[in-house]
């Protein structure tokens, strides 16, 4: 059952590699209003990156497509990361997720769902070949004490 | 994404600047591949004091780097490396393959 969301924000943007830096800048935006720290603040915007790099280079390897993050703040203080493309999808979602695989070539290490398994609580990706990827990660922010209350 | 090189007695420093990502990765990985085809070092320096966010792309960089410096019979070490950046090299257990300080 899906949890009800406190504030939630969707955006959608072409896959080109400079909106990279824009996507993980408006998460991190967005999920300042939860007060994080600094490391959980670079950890969710480590995560965005990861996540948003894969769409574009390996959602639509040969054109440009919609990428769509969604960012949602739900009860106990827990961030949720939506990011779903409509390209050519994994074939095999286990085998990707492993560390060093990677069809994309000598620019990327394979690290990519390794770095968000380590820097979210939890990551799932769903994947239909021909239809797209879904990549849903959560994390839970430390509750901090607000000054003066 | 900024590189300056500094070259002497076979040794090559590069100091990197600005985010390391998927964007900037490949016009990065193409000018140290470049600068170390120029300066044939014996020893190559990655300094990421600069680097303001690195995700995997960044890693791949550095394996690149550290193999072109293998097949030269030369060393790779990267240094000065910022929180962000090394949680990610962390994750990925690269400090096992690479030598940083």
């Amino acid at each position: 059952m899906k949890t009800k969301a406190s504030n939630e924000v969707t955006m959608e943007f072409p896959s080109r590699s400079s909106n990279e830096g824009f996507a993980r800048s408006a998460v991190a935006c967005f999920a300042a209003q939860l007060d994080p720290t600094l490391n959980e603040l670079e950890d969710i915007k480590t995560a965005v990156s990861e996540a948003v790099t894969n769409a574009i280079v390996h959602a639509y390897p040969d054109a440009i497509g919609k990428v769509l993050v969604k960012v949602r703040i739900c009860p106990g203080n827990v961030l949720e990361l939506t990011v779903k493309d409509r390209g050519r999808g994994i074939p095999d979602v286990d085998r990707a997720r492993q560390p060093m695989f990677t069809t994309g070539g000598e620019e990327r290490s394979g690290m990519g769902f390794t770095i968000m398994e380590s820097f979210m609580d939890k990551l799932t990706v769903r994947s239909v070949p021909g239809k797209g990827t879904t990549v849903v990660m959560k994390k839970r922010l430390a509750p901090r004490m607000k000054a003066g209350k | 994404m900024e590189i300056s090189a500094k070259s002497a007695d076979r040794n090559l420093l590069l100091e990197f600047s600005g985010e390391l990502d998927h964007h900037g990765a490949r016009d990065a990985l193409r000018e140290v591949e470049m600068a170390v085809d120029a300066a044939l070092p014996k020893k190559l320096v990655l300094d990421l004091s600069g680097v303001t966010f690195m995700d995997s792309s960044g890693i791949a960089l550095i394996l690149r780097a550290q193999q072109r410096m293998q097949l030269l019979d030369g060393s790779l070490l990267v240094c000065n490396v910022p929180a962000q950046a090394k949680r990610v090299l962390d994750a990925a257990g690269i400090g096992r393959l690479v030598t940083i300080r």
